[in-house]
């Protein structure tokens, strides 16, 4: 599979490690956006009535709306979901049948809080704070063999706490910027890090070295997306390039995690009109960068799927300042080469006064953890999933 | 032989955690942490444990100074920093960075954003009276309404032209070539009348190269001219390193720094770009030794706060003011800085509060508010935004018709809690002895918090009179973050630093842009959150920069440091 001919030093360098005959392991990217994204304007449910009275100035108008406002109005997938018109680069995925979307999805976990619901997700253990390790970390298959430094890449200046854990995992802000510039010095780092008495330290190092070893050739070459491919300007779209361009150098990348913030929209959600404002920025950067990474890795998307969430969802009623405060149940999107996408899934729990949790919040019937360890388990063929999600055993909704 | 043991006990509550079993698990992990936290360190190790965790690192010669005065004259002496001398020279180096002591109506005025700007044009606002800012303004005003009415290529085109209209084809070239000194002297022999025009006209490119090299003065000047509001910023980050980095009141400035991110705000949040500068000074700083409620207070009733975290437009349910409102502008409850109030700033996640009691908290606060935060606005009370009926908060009544007494009757509650006791002193510990404190310690810290009133020096005299603080669990334990790091590395340089921003962006690239935390949370305190390849790498690179004098702005002198040592393994910790 590698083709006719040598192999170049940087593919024989991904070779070595014993149990990766084949540099096309199947390959899992998990998004976070972090500050609670209103899941309710993501996947507008345009056939409740309900949304619209409970959002009477930030609510996005139904796909029927006619004339000059169309591009302000829901793109509707099934005659009751519709997407949020930044979104409309998805549309062709899901209708294709590579995007799934599971709605009312999250965490059981009552806690409004930023921090401690992100912290029960990336864990994977809702409500318990003592869990060191991240689920994602847990959820890496067995090895034989010395794996590849860069199987599990966490983009941003820290390891995400998803996959952070025993497993090594190393952060990555860009692929050319990791290195040491000279050369000299970095083999007298090197061998300080692999002395040091500190285990943190000298594993950090170590994991480090192996990683810019490996990484060394890739950054001689400039990274040119497939053809069409257009990421965002900014760091969401910078990530998922990079994953992208680790993912086609067959480096042995199995597990890769970025995150997009800035979703916490209390006040002034939507500008003038929906297609305008804070919410509507962040989904073009988001839609596009999703968009962008599916067209460029083309049919390497047969080995990948990519997985979105966020900590919560946020109130069904808009709040005294055209925002949303913190809620419950959200939305989730999977995409895929092998996924059974162009559906939302999940069970809608209606938005009327009495179905709501707490009486403020879409209320939640689906676990996150269904929609992860389905994934885990049949996509990337890890049956361990009790290690994974503790405690709890999730009930696959069919997306692989 | 002792982190190991560390190592394996956290491996052992890692996995009970897992299975179930944390209360064995903790067991276990505390006979360590007794055995790491009463065994004491010897005394030459007393002096760098200090120097270590209250100032941001020694420099030559620090240990030997304590030593000569003596540790506990010495910490005493850092306790109480206004009966201390400022080392002139950063009082010389601060004193250039004028926007750092001006009210955030004067920064707005002296250094407007955009829209302000239009509104001087208009004669809506009056120009600031300084003549040469007045003079300056004018003409980025000018360059203002040019590429108001041009792209972005005819924009550079039009600079282009520009500059060529004043200076010629040969001094033009000078100021494009050679080193940042080249291009400085070749400035300088400008004719005196032209500079200003010529500053006014810089490319970017050539503007920026000049910066590190240029004199204070002359670098306001192209400050200015680049944006004025981007000063304000610049200014911000310049003086939080150069305090960390030559300031004699180092305790002041670490607690600075935690007290801060404690009580964290968004530079980049629209109003708070003018709003910080005056939060960190008269907010935190002056507090950060003295009594909790009154660091709460300044917190709570600044215009940092109300605008980060939205309590400004908040409004009392059924209150004149959201009756009033027209459709477009609906205005109502906004329960954002109530809860992070609870979460964050006092009881902390676990502290024992209910969904009920952030909605109570929320409407004792609607009505602080901000009198045109635009304009650098002051904190006002608006009656018309408070819902003046009766408030349970925690379990006590709060009788209607309070008022703005409301608001202060929360913060009396939050600040004598007991779980605001221990939720702070754990914080204090975790950012001062070791990333999981001892609980023993964290329990008599509390206990003076909460018999002092909250008195902030006698927390810390309670950590620094304890065993845990001198022990072996605490020395050298804990990974600097990023800011900690890049100002550690300098001062154990002896760099001198005419120029603080590159530095900045070093931290920032490290992980930690100052005074750009987007989350309520702050960054961590927990040392152990900052080891990780990503940043191993960039530290590896600037300890190496550092070391060959190739960080803008800084001067090492030669000989003075050591690339290797500063990027290797025992420099990351503190």
């Amino acid at each position: 599979m590698v083709g006719g001919g040598a192999a170049p030093m940087w593919l024989q360098r991904a070779l070595y490690a014993a149990d990766a005959p084949s540099p096309r392991k199947k390959i899992l990217v998990a998004i976070f956006q972090r500050g609670a994204a209103d899941g309710l304007n993501i996947v507008v449910p345009h056939g409740a009535q309900a949304y619209y009275g409970l959002r009477p100035t930030i609510a996005i108008p139904r796909p029927s709306t006619a004339g000059d406002k169309r591009e302000d109005a829901a793109i509707d997938l099934d005659g009751f979901f519709g997407l949020h018109p930044s979104l409309a680069p998805l549309k062709r995925l899901f209708d294709q049948g590579h995007l799934a979307i599971v709605d009312a999805v999250g965490s059981p976990d009552p806690t409004r809080s930023h921090f401690d619901a992100q912290d029960y997700m990336e864990s994977g253990t809702p409500g318990l704070k003592a869990t060191a390790s991240g689920w994602m970390n847990r959820a890496l298959p067995a090895t034989a063999g010395k794996p590849s430094p860069v199987r599990a890449v966490s983009l941003g200046p820290v390891v995400a706490r998803t996959l952070a854990g025993r497993a090594p995992a190393i952060a990555l802000q860009t692929i050319t910027g990791f290195q040491v510039h000279d050369a000299a010095a970095a083999s007298q780092f090197e061998q300080l890090y692999a002395d040091s008495k500190d285990p943190a330290l000298c594993g950090a190092g170590r994991e480090t070295f192996e990683a810019v070893a490996l990484l060394e050739s890739i950054q001689k070459q400039p990274y040119t997306p497939a053809a069409g491919a257009e990421y965002p300007r900014g760091r969401f779209g910078d990530s998922l390039r990079q994953i992208a361009q680790l993912i086609k150098a067959d480096v042995g990348v199995e597990m890769a995690f970025a995150d997009i913030g800035g979703w916490d929209h209390h006040v002034n959600e939507l500008g003038a009109r929906a297609s305008e404002g804070q919410l509507a920025n962040l989904l073009r950067e988001y839609g596009q960068a999703l968009a962008a990474f599916w067209q460029d890795l083309g049919d390497r998307m047969a080995d990948v799927a990519l997985v979105t969430m966020s900590e919560f969802g946020r109130t069904a009623h808009e709040n005294g300042n055209r925002g949303t405060d913190h809620g419950h149940a959200n939305c989730m999107f999977a995409m895929g080469g092998g996924l059974k996408g162009g559906k939302v899934y999940g069970r809608w729990p209606g938005l009327k006064a009495d179905e709501l949790y707490e009486a403020r919040d879409l209320a939640l019937t689906t676990d996150f953890r269904d929609v992860l360890g389905e994934l885990v388990a049949r996509h990337l063929g890890n049956p361990t999933l009790d290690g994974v999600f503790p405690g709890y055993r999730p009930k696959f909704l069919g997306l692989v | 032989m002792r982190s190991r043991i560390l190592a394996a006990a956290l491996l052992v509550a890692g996995l009970a955690a897992f299975s179930g079993f944390p209360a064995h698990a903790g067991k276990k992990k505390s006979a360590v942490d007794d055995r790491q936290f009463s065994r004491q360190i010897p005394k030459d190790e007393r002096l760098l444990q200090a120097l270590n965790r209250l100032t941001f690192g020694p420099r030559p010669g620090d240990i030997e100074h304590v030593r000569k005065i003596g540790l506990k004259k010495w910490i005493d002496a850092q306790l109480h920093p206004d009966r201390m001398v400022e080392n002139p020279a950063l009082e010389e180096k601060l004193r250039t960075l004028d926007t750092l002591w001006m009210p955030s109506d004067q920064l707005v005025r002296n250094y407007p954003p955009p829209q302000i700007v239009r509104q001087m044009i208009a004669g809506r606002v009056p120009f600031p009276a300084d003549p040469d800012r007045r003079l300056m303004l004018q003409r980025v005003v000018a360059r203002l309404d040019r590429g108001q009415n041009q792209g972005q290529g005819d924009a550079v085109a039009a600079a282009d032209r520009e500059i060529s209209g004043i200076l010629t084809p040969a001094e033009l070239r000078a100021l494009r070539t050679g080193s940042p000194q080249d291009r400085l002297a070749a400035f300088e022999t400008l004719p005196r009348d032209k500079k200003d025009d010529v500053i006014a006209a810089l490319p970017p490119g050539i503007r920026q190269a000049l910066y590190p090299v240029a004199p204070p003065d002359l670098r306001r000047r192209l400050e200015m001219a680049a944006g004025p509001g981007a000063v304000v910023a610049n200014d911000l980050v310049e003086g939080k390193l150069l305090r960390a980095i030559y300031g004699n009141r180092q305790l002041e400035e670490v607690l600075t720094d935690f007290w801060f991110n404690h009580f964290n705000v968004y530079l980049d949040k629209g109003a708070d770009h003018y709003l910080v500068t005056e939060y960190e000074r008269d907010a935190i700083r002056p507090h950060v030794l003295g009594k909790f409620r009154d660091l709460l207070e300044a917190t709570a009733k600044s215009p940092a706060m109300l605008f980060y975290l939205d309590n400004w437009q908040s409004v009392g349910t059924g209150t004149p003011a959201a009756r009033g409102a027209s459709n477009r502008a609906r205005n109502g409850l906004n329960e954002n800085y109530g809860r992070e109030l609870l979460e964050l700033h006092t009881l902390g996640v676990d502290g024992g509060y209910t969904q009920k009691d952030v909605t109570e908290v929320a409407r004792s606060f609607a009505g602080w508010t901000i009198n045109q935060p635009q304009m650098g606005g002051r904190f006002t009370f608006n009656p018309r935004m408070h819902d003046n009926g009766a408030k349970l908060v925690l379990g006590e009544a709060i009788a209607a018709g309070g008022g703005i007494a409301d608001g202060e009757k929360v913060l009396d509650l939050l600040a004598r809690h007991p779980s605001t006791a221990r939720f702070i002193s754990r914080e204090l510990a975790r950012r001062f002895v070791a990333d999981d404190p001892p609980a023993a310690l964290v329990e008599r810290m509390a206990q003076t918090f909460l018999k002092s009133g909250g008195d902030l020096r006698e927390v810390m005299k309670t950590m620094l009179a304890s065993k845990e603080f001198w022990s072996e669990g605490a020395y050298r334990s804990k990974v600097k973050s990023p800011f900690e790091y890049v100002a550690s590395t300098v001062r154990a340089a002896n760099g001198d630093v005419d120029y603080a921003l590159p530095l900045a962006n070093q931290v920032a690239q490290l992980g930690e842009p100052l005074y750009r935390k987007v989350e309520p949370t702050g960054y961590s305190n927990a040392g152990r959150e900052w080891l990780n390849s990503a940043g191993l790498v960039g530290r590896m690179n600037l300890a190496l920069q550092l070391a060959n004098n190739r960080v803008p702005g800084v001067t090492v002198p030669s000989g003075a440091a050591q690339g290797i040592e500063l990027g290797g393994p025992e420099f990351q910790k503190h």
